[in-house]
């Protein structure tokens, strides 16, 4: 903290300079005094705008008019230099708060990534430009005779070119390295190890170096982490903001061994999402699952409350009805079940699948039974898959409109609805487990196991800190709005 | 037949004998060296071996090829993985404070593997090939080398015969080596265009515009297309594929494309297409491609189940390759056994002068003598493929290329000469 004194010295004369671009890289960190409050305020309120960019990227297609408008609405209205400020100090807040796990990181990454990449699609052409300069993104230009002979290809491989657009604006040629994801889903020209983005396309080649310098920077910032944490007003604050995304990961098991193997099948029937349903069966039918499978569904049952011994015995006596015999199964596959509880190589304790992460990691190929069927499944197979499982036609139809929109979780609330004869699931989904929990819950007609989480929250949320009596009430609304946002229902 | 019936109970009788005597050890060695360019990059490669009754250790690491040559003798690996080089050697990772051992480089690695293609091959399934499903090698083949050389500049391809039942490639420029798991993951899923699992029957899915690399695919599937799916599989003829349930589809033999007729008003315009990509294009395991730590089989590894060697597959004869013509290992162990020319009691005479080179020569006389000679001369040129572009970059290095580049090194050398 190097200035003395009152922030307003700082807004006078260097205004200009500080913050002169509506966009930033967060290369400097910002280096004024700042009150409790407002470190507080800022954090919840980007907090929040990160957990809207992440809604809004699961029920609308990124970058579609319905997704900016939406976007445009929640950036609220204050004046340019306020809200420039407020961004760089609240961006690096939460990176103090979001750079301890891999998880949390990924997730802040993401989101910051997607804020960005609106952020830069709505500025000018000649701002874009400006902030190329600004931060060293020099890229070859292609000369006009490869620009002409390419034509053609460069017409076919990127999106929204046409023939004048290739010859009056630039094409830059940049390693494939520096442009992953427009390789990755093939929007790009790809010559000799070079890709060929049209200036249009821009924003892809940077936003790849935003990542890669955000992510460099919160290994770093963990690494100090220490020393900020020992600042007792922050220690609470920063643990608050991250627990307000991590929420309820069902790792915690306060129910290992109240299920039995016996009630697995049935259960899969009533209480477990349709994922899990068509994992089991596949797991029953065929006697294997592949790698995906077994770790998407061996982590959920460990998250309703397998112990390892149970598990080793449900998959040993599964594999063995195939063509495994029980030597090879303890050589081979054992070990990747011990590997699921922590007990074996670095001894993480992985958690349960969430849903974000079925639906938009590791898609499912030839021989797989993982995944989202409301995503993966072409929508014939899963019609009938739910005819099957004797859902109503009108059920049905809703469902699939549901997953025409791409609403894949709501689509699975649908299910959970119709198969357990709600009007109203009464939760947001966005975990299986959650849904196994929810299901158990309203088929035992109990308010046990909600107390039981609820509880079990918020004394994750007190660690014996010193509360200032002054500042008691304040704390306690923050708080409270962390909670909300870890709990949207 | 040149399989000379392969036991697996043998393995343990001829597994010395081709580590001993025929297991290109020398070439191996240059290969995993690069040059040399790199410190300590073969000492800090990881190697896994499987032994006899399934025992798999991982973190072997070797400091010279002897050591490696002496490791394997013994140890008598069934089967042998390459895995990354890392930033210490890995059989000392656990004496490395946690979390700074870490894979740094490892080859860019494709897997195909034909059970992959068991929803549309009707000859054979898991773990069984025949000459009629093979195309769908040759097509991977030729569709991923074409890629992978063209739009992504990579020069140095190893592609390589698994032994049972698909091919392998190795991508080993510099470049390669030091891709990111996200590098690797995104050239893994450009080169992807077949996706679905058991629910899902329409695997590709086309839309305007026509990317070129699909384009370039698709004409290499087309030369295909007619007598590997039409006539050796015979797709038209059978039920038991499904096609979407609303297309009518039929091949016309005089234009040699497939026609379709849809009855649904949906999309569509490229329904030929995709059905020629969903029966032949390659199915790549992304996963395995995106690990920087994945190990996977070692060419010149023997296959336990087949007897057949990993050998590398010469693109030039790539229409004319046959699984089935590849030596197994009791081929070229018997191969070995028959009695030697005369010229080799020669050779004898001056083995005896110098043990070790002796060890070596002899060696290359051994292989030579057998079926295996022709895999490990493609390997050789392909080893010789890049000491050259080594050559090349070196100079360039060193300064910048002018017309008198030799003059230049001249100088360089009367310098150091100097220094001493």
């Amino acid at each position: 903290m190097q200035f003395p004194g009152r922030r307003k010295k700082l807004i006078g004369s260097s205004q200009n300079d500080l913050y002169d671009h509506c966009l930033q890289f967060y290369g400097q960190p910002p280096l004024e005094n700042i009150s409790l409050t407002e470190f507080e305020t800022f954090a919840v309120e980007r907090l929040k705008l990160l957990k809207t960019v992440e809604n809004l990227g699961v029920s609308c297609v990124k970058n579609s008019e319905q997704y900016t408008k939406k976007l445009d609405a929640e950036i609220s209205r204050i004046s340019e230099y306020e809200k420039r400020r407020k961004d760089h100090i609240s961006h690096f807040i939460l990176r103090l708060a979001y750079c301890q796990t891999e998880d949390l990181r990924r997730w802040f990454i993401q989101q910051e990534m997607d804020l960005f990449r609106y952020r830069f699609n709505d500025l000018h052409s000649k701002h874009k430009t400006d902030f190329l300069h600004k931060n060293n993104l020099k890229y070859e230009t292609v000369s006009a005779e490869e620009k002409k002979s390419l034509q053609d290809k460069l017409i076919a491989s990127s999106y929204g070119l046409s023939g004048t657009k290739v010859e009056e604006h630039d094409v830059y040629k940049v390693p494939f390295q520096d442009a992953l994801d427009l390789v990755r889903t093939r929007k790009v020209y790809l010559l000799a190890g070079n890709a060929y983005i049209p200036h249009h396309e821009i924003v892809t080649i940077v936003l790849n170096d935003f990542r890669t310098r955000l992510s460099k920077a919160l290994a770093m910032t963990a690494r100090s982490l220490p020393a900020v944490q020992s600042d007792e007003r922050l220690q609470p604050l920063l643990s608050h903001l991250s627990h307000a995304y991590v929420g309820q990961d069902y790792s915690i098991q306060k129910n290992i061994g109240k299920i039995s193997l016996e009630q697995i099948d049935a259960l899969s029937g009533k209480s477990f999402p349709l994922c899990m349903r068509h994992l089991h069966k596949a797991l029953r039918e065929n006697h294997h699952l592949r790698h995906g499978g077994r770790m998407q569904y061996g982590l959920f049952l460990k998250g309703i409350g397998l112990s390892l011994e149970q598990a080793l015995q449900f998959w040993r006596s599964e594999f063995v009805k195939g063509k495994v015999d029980a030597d090879k199964f303890d050589k081979a596959y054992a070990y990747s079940v011990r590997h699921m509880f922590g007990k074996e190589g670095k001894r993480t304790d992985y958690t349960p699948y969430s849903c974000m992460k079925v639906i938009l990691s590791n898609p499912p190929s030839q021989g797989d039974y993982h995944g989202c069927p409301f995503r993966h499944s072409d929508p014939e197979l899963l019609k009938q898959k739910l005819q099957n499982y004797k859902v109503s036609p009108s059920g049905t139809n809703q469902i699939l409109e549901l997953v025409k929109g791409m609403h894949y979780q709501l689509a699975c609330q649908k299910y959970f609805e119709l198969t357990h004869n709600v009007e109203d699931a009464g939760f947001s989904l966005n975990h299986p487990n959650q849904y196994f929990t929810e299901s158990q819950k309203l088929l035992s007609g109990g308010r046990d196991i909600k107390k039981e989480v609820d509880m079990s929250q918020r004394s994750q949320e007190n660690p014996a800190s010193v509360t200032r009596p002054s500042q008691a009430n304040s704390k306690q609304i923050f708080l409270d709005e962390i909670q909300e946002l870890s709990d949207p229902s | 037949m040149s399989t000379s019936d392969y036991d697996p109970a043998c393995l343990p009788d001829l597994l010395p004998l081709y580590y001993r005597r025929l297991f290109p050890f020398s070439q191996y060695y240059r290969w995993l060296s690069y040059g040399g360019v790199s410190k300590n990059y073969f000492q800090n490669r990881e190697f896994s071996f499987t032994l006899k009754d399934d025992i798999y250790v991982r973190y072997q690491s070797f400091t010279t090829q002897n050591e490696l040559e002496k490791e394997m003798q013994k140890m008598v690996p069934y089967k042998i993985d390459i895995g990354a080089v890392y930033s210490h050697r890995p059989s000392q990772h656990n004496a490395v404070k946690s979390g700074t051992f870490q894979a740094l480089e490892k080859e860019l690695v494709f897997d195909i593997d034909m059970t992959d293609y068991d929803d549309v091959r009707r000859c054979c399934s898991a773990a069984d090939i025949c000459s009629k499903c093979w195309t769908l090698m040759t097509i991977a083949i030729r569709i991923l080398d074409r890629a992978l050389r063209e739009d992504f500049g990579f020069h140095h391809l190893l592609w390589v015969y698994s032994g049972r039942r698909g091919v392998h490639c190795w991508v080993c420029d510099d470049a390669a080596r030091k891709l990111s798991v996200a590098a690797r993951s995104a050239v893994a899923e450009y080169l992807s265009l077949v996706k679905g699992g058991e629910e899902t029957v329409r695997k590709v899915v086309l839309s305007d515009p026509i990317h070129p690399f699909i384009n370039h695919s698709l004409s290499v599937v087309e030369r295909y297309f007619q007598q590997y799916a039409i006539v050796d599989q015979d797709i038209l003829g059978s039920k038991e594929i499904k096609f979407h349930n609303s297309l009518s589809v039929s091949y016309d033999l005089h234009f040699s494309c497939v026609s379709v007729k849809s009855n649904s008003k949906k999309g569509g315009q490229y329904f030929d297409k995709e059905i020629m990509l969903q029966y032949c294009y390659p199915r790549l395991d992304v996963n395995v491609s995106k690990g920087v730590n994945h190990l996977l089989k070692s060419p010149f590894s023997v296959h336990p189940k087949t007897g057949r060697i990993s050998v590398p597959i010469d693109l030039k004869e790539l229409d004319t390759f046959d699984p089935f013509e590849v030596p197994t290992i009791s081929l070229i162990c018997e191969e070995l056994e028959k009695p030697r020319a005369e010229e080799a009691e020669e050779d004898d005479m001056k083995d005896k002068e110098n043990e070790q080179e002796a060890g070596e020569r002899r060696r290359i006389r051994d292989y030579k003598r057998t079926s295996l000679a022709k895999y490990v001369k493609v390997f050789d040129r392909f080893l010789e493929a890049m000491a050259r572009s080594r050559k090349g970059e070196m100079l360039k290095k060193s300064g910048e290329i002018e017309k008198d580049s030799v003059f230049h090194i001249h100088l360089i050398l009367a310098f150091t000469l100097q220094m001493d």
